[in-house]
């Protein structure tokens, strides 16, 4: 019976109303989605775009001259310090989402395959951290790192180094440190999704054809958590790029990212056309980036069959 | 590989919880230990950074702006939140794919674009930052939560449950008052305590657009460039964690709640 | 009593529901039948409001219903997943139409025990939604509809959730209950034994189309076509040749029962002189030793498939182009008949009817 009332509901939803129906449902609808659709529209595209605009002029002093320009585009992408700051945030963002996710997919199939009835408990307690304030979680992480920090002591302590090392703190890798633990739980979640949706019975036809633990995994399991990976990638890749507080904290001079730049166009510097074009430009090579990945991460699971 | 697995697993899992919660849980024993500098061993036990928080006019200032700015987010957030969800999960229109991508998107974008790209516009046009513009901006980043919180009660919610309450005589504003309003409360208040969370540890948009009203990261932030009062920020952060901590384990209890309520036995039929 | 009056409901170029007439009668239990799609639950939902006609229109009590949403119309429903309030309990629930009546408390009181009593739910009011059974919900819905006393009651397939044997007593305790309130019943069902046991009258329909209205025993032993007959369960298609056509009857020549006079089907559409006879495979009764119709056909058993109480025969006649389907109680040893073996079946000639394809 089941699947007789299904059928017919199913095809209710799928054919839009004709009509008197689809009038009042479309209406309806687009009704009740407009405030928070009007609220993104007014406080996000069109500021962005107004961005985008920036982009295009030039600042001189204190007014800015509307004559359409790439100049400040050429600044973004020749002048060295910013070219450096901006493969920086990229060789950053990459490293932390490659990290990320490979260090979050054995959590998540831990707990969507071996979680059991605690599946719950497990990503509630995975999740707490990142709800705890970022900016205390990269100030422990300084503390940690730094050269009377926590890792340092512990080790002299330990009698393992003689003196403090000064390698832990204000450079690239503490940046990546930081990172991969503050994204760890966008991760996880995105992943633990698709891997819950991967139907068990198909990993045990696979066993039944003849697939043993690590093939069928990468035959039939890992195929089928891709979306899942590649949402986890996307979503801790194209946030970080643009992170300001952790390279500020943890990073010194060799860990600065291209946010700190962009603030300082708008704080500062006072430069608003070249702090929208880095921004602008920050934007598009991320995306270039993610989509590359995503492409890349496709053309492997295919491979993988 | 099996046996591996079987053995493996659970303890790579629990070392990565200890990687998760070791650097939280720093702040909460250094911020009872003697020592000003935050280092191994332990000095000893004490309460005095907690002592001088409430003496701090800033800190005060500080934490009853956040205060205000997150209840005011969290509001308008989830009434936006509402009514993106209920559209999307209810209405098929058309642009509808587009509308939810574009009201998720704040989760996507780095948020020092959302940032800037909001301040260029403020600024343009004349409008001085103040917490308002703060909330403006907190409101943004609270929707995709909200919406996503939400969602997931109302697509739990058995449409047939409203079309019994109209097929029993009640007016489409009874049955929301009656049937959705109830079932969808815990998801509501979920939604509200979440916002909040994120309008109350968010830095960047108050950095940007918070001009001389400090928020609390705002206080902390300026407090990081003395070494000297690097306890006290810790003891600040603990009583923020257990907050964030208490909030969020009553918006999972209710968000479980809601989920039990929406998918009793018997509408469940596949 | 209500009226469907030329109903259409497409969806695009897709009809849901295709020109629909019906007339369905003051007090009567009148079930939608038909496969999944066939536009039952379609027009079950424009009654009942939450659905819209695109052409035609339906009335009850004489009244149109055009532009009067659900909530004001004197109809209500029990639904496919009983929609019971999660948040409120059962006593809650049953009274959830009556408060906007605004009735005096003990008036609604005594209405909720009597909802609650006619149902044999007395005594349970205070129990939560989430803490009943599928059988105790379905009740739940089923009281919460009639406290309402509406003048059309209407069932969304209400008994799929329910397992074979409390369906089979709801059906019964459903019929019961229709008498008693006097109440029309419209039962929408895609099982033919439900429609056939509990209804007064049935439609079925296909592909968005009524193919037939009639009272049960007419619906199962008079179908107007094969597709009708099919879904009412087995039935043997003879090909026949018309030799003559005259009133209310047409005689046939048919591949193996020889010349037969049959009623000839209001609904019948000639085709040339071409004609489909059926027959139910239960009214070919196996012809034991030397016992003996006025109507046989001889033949061999090539198939035998045993049901406990029953034991289905695939029995290969000469001259047939198809095996006959044979239905035979166990009591005289159908389950025990060797293949190969020659067998003689007796028929009423009654049985036989004509159909269009």
């Amino acid at each position: 019976m089941t699947a007789a009332a299904e059928g017919e509901i199913a095809y209710r939803k799928a054919r839009p109303g004709s009509k008197p129906l689809l009038q009042s449902e479309t209406a309806r609808g687009l009704a009740l989605v407009s405030p928070p659709l009007l609220y993104a529209l007014v406080l996000l595209v069109v500021p962005i775009l107004v961005v985008i605009a920036h982009s295009f002029w030039t600042q001189n002093y204190l007014t800015i001259d509307r004559t359409f320009t790439l100049e400040q585009y050429r600044i973004a992408l020749t002048e060295p310090i910013y070219r450096d700051l901006l493969l920086r945030s990229l060789f950053i963002s990459f490293s932390v989402s490659v990290l990320t996710v490979a260090l979050a997919y054995p959590i998540a199939y831990y707990i969507s395959f071996r979680g059991g009835r605690y599946k719950s408990l497990w990503l509630f307690l995975i999740t707490i951290p990142f709800w705890t304030s970022y900016l205390l979680r990269v100030m422990s992480w300084k503390v940690i790192l730094g050269y009377n920090g926590v890792l340092n002591s512990g080790l002299l302590g330990l009698g393992i180094i003689d003196e403090p090392s000064t390698a832990l703190l204000y450079n690239s890798s503490a940046v990546i440190i930081t990172l991969t633990h503050a994204w760890a739980a966008f991760a996880i979640l995105p992943i633990f999704v698709s891997l819950e949706k991967v139907d068990r019975t198909l990993i045990e036809a696979a066993t039944d054809l003849g697939d043993g633990p690590i093939r069928s995994f990468l035959r039939v399991t890992l195929p089928l958590s891709m979306p899942g990976v590649i949402s986890a990638l996307l979503i801790v890749m194209i946030p970080t790029v643009g992170d300001y507080v952790t390279p500020k904290l943890v990073g010194g001079k060799d860990g600065v990212m291209i946010s700190n730049a962009i603030q300082a166009q708008f704080g500062k510097a006072l430069n608003w056309p070249l702090g929208a074009a880095l921004s602008v430009t920050t934007m598009v090579v991320v995306t270039a980036m993610a989509a590359a990945s995503v492409l890349l991460l496709k053309l492997a699971a295919r491979r993988a069959r | 590989m099996k046996r591996l697995l079987e053995r493996w697993l659970p303890a790579y899992a629990i070392l990565y919880v200890i990687f998760l919660y070791l650097p939280v849980l720093l702040l909460p024993v250094f911020s009872i230990n003697a020592s000003a500098v935050p280092k191994f061993p332990l000095t000893g036990y004490t309460l005095k950074w907690y002592e001088e928080l409430p003496r701090t006019q800033a800190l005060l200032d500080a934490a009853w702006n956040s205060l205000v700015v997150g209840v005011a987010s969290a509001m308008l957030a989830t009434v936006l939140g509402i009514c993106a969800a209920r559209a999307i999960t209810r209405y098929r229109f058309p642009g509808r794919g587009t509308a939810h991508g574009l009201i998720m998107a704040p989760l996507v974008l780095p948020e020092i674009i959302v940032a800037v790209s909001m301040l260029l516009v403020l600024l343009r046009l004349g409008l001085s930052l103040s917490l308002f513009t703060v909330v403006l901006g907190h409101i943004l980043i609270c929707i995709p939560y909200s919406v996503s919180v939400l969602t997931a009660a109302f697509e739990g919610f058995d449409a047939s449950l409203e079309e019994a309450s109209a097929d029993l005589g009640e007016t489409a504003w009874g049955t929301f008052r009656r049937v959705t309003l109830p079932m969808v409360a815990p998801a509501i208040i979920s939604s509200l305590l979440v916002s909040f969370t994120i309008s109350l540890d968010d830095f960047i948009i108050a950095f940007f657009l918070g001009g001389t009203d400090a928020t609390l990261p705002i206080y902390i932030w300026g407090q990081l460039r003395f070494a000297a009062k690097l306890p006290s920020v810790l003891a600040l952060g603990t009583l923020l964690l257990v907050g964030s901590f208490a909030l969020l384990t009553i918006a999972e209890i209710l968000r479980r709640r809601a989920e039990r309520r929406t998918q009793a036995p018997g509408v469940s039929l596949a | 009593m209500i009226e469907i009056r030329n109903v259409t409901r497409s969806y695009g170029t897709f009809k849901a529901l295709d020109d629909a007439n019906l007339a369905i009668r003051e007090g009567e239990f009148f079930s939608l039948l038909g496969p999944s799609g066939c536009g039952k639950t379609t027009l079950l939902r424009m009654i009942a409001g939450f659905d819209t006609p695109t052409g035609g229109s339906i009335l009850v009590d004489g009244q149109p219903m055009d532009g009067i949403p659900a909530n004001r119309r004197p109809t209500n429903m029990v639904f496919q997943s009983y929609a019971i309030f999660p948040h409120l309990n059962v006593e809650q629930n049953v009274a959830y139409g009556l408060k906007r009546m605004k009735l005096e408390a003990a008036e609604e009181k005594r209405r909720v025990e009597e909802a609650l009593a006619m149902v044999s739910l007395a005594g349970l009011g205070k129990r939560g939604a989430t803490e009943l059974s599928g059988g105790q919900r379905q009740r739940v819905a089923l009281a919460r509809a009639l406290v309402m006393r509406p003048k059309v009651l209407l069932l969304d397939e209400p008994l799929s959730a329910l397992d074979k044997k409390l369906r089979e007593q709801m059906q019964v305790e459903l019929r019961r209950l229709q008498k008693a309130v006097g109440i029309t019943f419209i039962l929408v069902t895609h099982d033919q034994y439900e429609a056939l046991a509990m209804s007064d009258r049935i439609a079925v329909m296909f592909g968005g189309k009524i193919a037939q209205v009639a009272a049960p025993k007419e619906i199962y032993q008079r179908p107007v076509n094969r597709q009708v007959a099919d879904f009412l369960g087995g039935m043997n298609f003879i090909k026949a040749e018309i030799v003559d056509d005259a009133g209310t009857s047409i005689v046939v020549d048919t591949l193996g029962f020889g010349r037969v006079r049959t009623d000839k089907p209001a609904a019948y559409v000639k085709n040339g002189s071409a004609a489909t006879i059926g027959i139910r495979p239960e009214r070919l009764r196996v012809l034991w030793d030397d016992a003996s119709a006025r109507h046989e056909v001889a033949g061999t058993v090539v198939e035998r498939h045993y049901f406990g109480e029953i034991t289905h025969l695939v029995v290969e006649v000469p001259g047939m182009d198809k095996p006959l389907s044979v239905t035979e109680t166990n009591d005289f040893g159908a389950d025990d008949l060797p293949l190969g073996a020659p067998i003689r079946l007796g028929y009423d000639p009654d049985a036989l009817v004509a159909m269009a394809d």
